[in-house]
């Protein structure tokens, strides 16, 4: 069991606010931490990897992290962490990246195996792609069999077909270490596939928190769309009023009332629902390398 | 011209090289901490500290050598007690300007190194920490093989700045030959004696071996940013 009960006063991008979370995590699950940028989540990953300091308690297993304002050494703590502009060291060969955490050349060779990376241990991090560096952060993470492994957004620099593949990775050495992880993720498809439990965190606080159904199928069951979007203009066709909404990158016209056409004003934030009542899925190819 | 060559007077020479030398090798020793402690601490006295370590660039040599003079002394408290301990006089000698040198050269040293930290990403060094290793380590396995031109800048400029020194060195180490009389104290003298031939032939070999080592810094900075940059898209 992994208990964690701490504040902090945080300089937040709408001013100062405080970070404070109690959160217990069961060993062995993997935790998604979402919530709009500079809600605190990057710093409560900060927290537990002892990069930054806090006010509370962290206990992990029988070891006590933080306490009484007294807070071990991130190298006491046997974590990996996955940052999410991979941080590799740039003077060490991909293999040496892994070795320099523990000397375990079996482990290392496993770690390359599971993420092909075997063909690319002698080259240097700055000519790998983007994917295959992070791939190689993730293994160094797992070099010292960390009991806790936390990751900042670890996949959102990279394309959909390459953060596909590492979501896969991911959950391969999740299971197979048995690690309690945690990772910070904006993705709902990611945090789908591969959390147990997502937590929300707005303004420094957990404002919801459950399985990834509860959380993200806001509307379980219902068999509702919602898209969010922009009112861009409103239209009097006749007896008719027709907004556009630009959802993404899509234009929608939408019939509304008069009624509903007073009361909303260009450039409105706006939600388009619809009842599903036969939606048609298609397979798309993957276009996007 | 061999005949030339070997009526040169080497000594002054050597002299600058082993002053060169002690003064960069115990500066890289002081430094490497203090650099370090400066590129990591958000403390107040950060300013103050980096205010004290540029002041020999912009003093006039002739301040630092009186000082240095006064502090040196055998009348004085530091002259008294590297006297009685070592039984080393510091003033007119040439442990007294590698002493002198190592202030005077300090922010050449610092001030390359400083920078050369704080260009390092601090998600690698962190990645250090987290990966088990200790401060040390991180220094000597991570941040200075990913600093090579910022280390190489730090030393031979200390060097070549420190071969250059002229007035510290003369005020505090007079012109004692084989003792103090360093390169350029000695072409200062030749000058004063109208020995312009060879002034011209000492001056001709400082400018050529600075030239030298300042050319392979800048071709070695050149190949390495290449090789650590040449990837990048």
């Amino acid at each position: 069991m992994i208990d964690i009960e701490i504040t902090k006063p945080l300089l937040g991008s709408e001013g100062a606010m405080e970070l404070s979370v109690s959160l217990a995590i069961e060993e062995g699950s993997f935790v998604a931490l979402t919530g709009a940028s500079g809600s605190g989540k990057t710093t409560l990953l900060r927290i537990l990897a002892g990069l930054e300091s806090a006010e509370g308690v962290i206990r992990v297993g029988h070891e006590r992290w933080l306490e009484k304002g007294r807070a071990i050494a991130p190298q006491q703590r046997r974590i990996g962490f996955v940052f999410q502009e991979y941080a590799l060291f740039s003077n060490m060969s991909v293999e040496e990246n892994l070795l320099y955490v523990a000397h375990d050349k079996a482990l290392a060779a496993h770690l390359l195996d599971i993420t092909e990376l075997s063909a690319l241990k002698a080259r240097r991090p700055n000519t790998l792609s983007g994917g295959q560096q992070q791939r190689v952060a993730l293994c160094r993470a797992m070099m010292n069999r960390p009991k806790l492994l936390l990751m900042d957004e670890p996949l959102s620099a990279l394309d959909i077909s390459m953060r596909q593949k590492l979501q896969q990775e991911i959950a391969l050495l999740h299971r197979e270490f048995n690690t309690t992880t945690i990772m910070v993720s904006h993705d709902p498809s990611e945090i789908y596939r591969l959390a147990s439990r997502v937590v929300v965190l707005e303004g420094g606080q957990i404002v919801r928190e459950g399985t990834p159904k509860e959380v993200l199928l806001q509307t379980s069951g219902s068999q509702k769309f919602a898209f969010e979007g922009e009112l861009l203009e409103i239209l009097n066709v006749d007896v008719i009023f027709i907004a556009v909404v630009a959802i993404g990158q899509q234009l929608v016209e939408v019939v509304i009332s008069e009624h509903e056409a007073q009361h909303l004003s260009i450039g409105d934030h706006v939600s388009v629902s619809t009842k599903a009542f036969a939606p048609m899925i298609s397979y798309v190819p993957a276009t996007i390398s | 011209m061999l005949a030339l060559l070997q009526s040169i007077e080497w000594t002054p020479f050597l002299l600058s090289f082993k002053l060169a030398a002690l003064t960069t090798l115990i500066l890289f020793t002081i430094s490497l901490p203090l650099a370090w402690f400066l590129s990591q601490t958000h403390s107040k006295i950060k300013p103050f500290i980096e205010a004290l370590t540029a002041l020999p660039i912009v003093l006039p040599p002739s301040v630092l050598g009186f000082y240095m003079l006064v502090m040196l002394s055998p009348s004085s408290v530091i002259g008294t007690m590297v006297q009685e301990l070592f039984n080393v006089q510091l003033l007119f000698s040439f442990s007294g300007l590698v002493v002198a040198s190592c202030f005077y050269s300090l922010p050449f040293m610092v001030q390359p190194l400083q920078s050369g930290f704080e260009s390092l990403n601090k998600r690698m060094l962190e990645a250090s920490y987290i990966s088990g290793k200790s401060r040390v380590t991180t220094i000597r396995k991570v941040a200075l093989p990913n600093m090579k031109p910022a280390l190489m800048t730090a030393i031979i400029i200390t060097f070549a700045h420190t071969v250059g020194e002229f007035g510290v060195v003369l005020m505090v180490g007079g012109s004692i030959a084989g003792e103090t009389k360093v390169a350029s104290v000695a072409i200062y003298e030749m000058v004063e004696i109208m020995d312009y031939t060879s002034a011209h032939i000492y001056a001709a070999i400082m400018i050529g071996m600075s030239f030298v080592v300042l050319l392979s810094v800048y071709i070695f900075n050149h190949h390495q940013r290449y090789k650590v940059g040449g990837f990048h898209s």
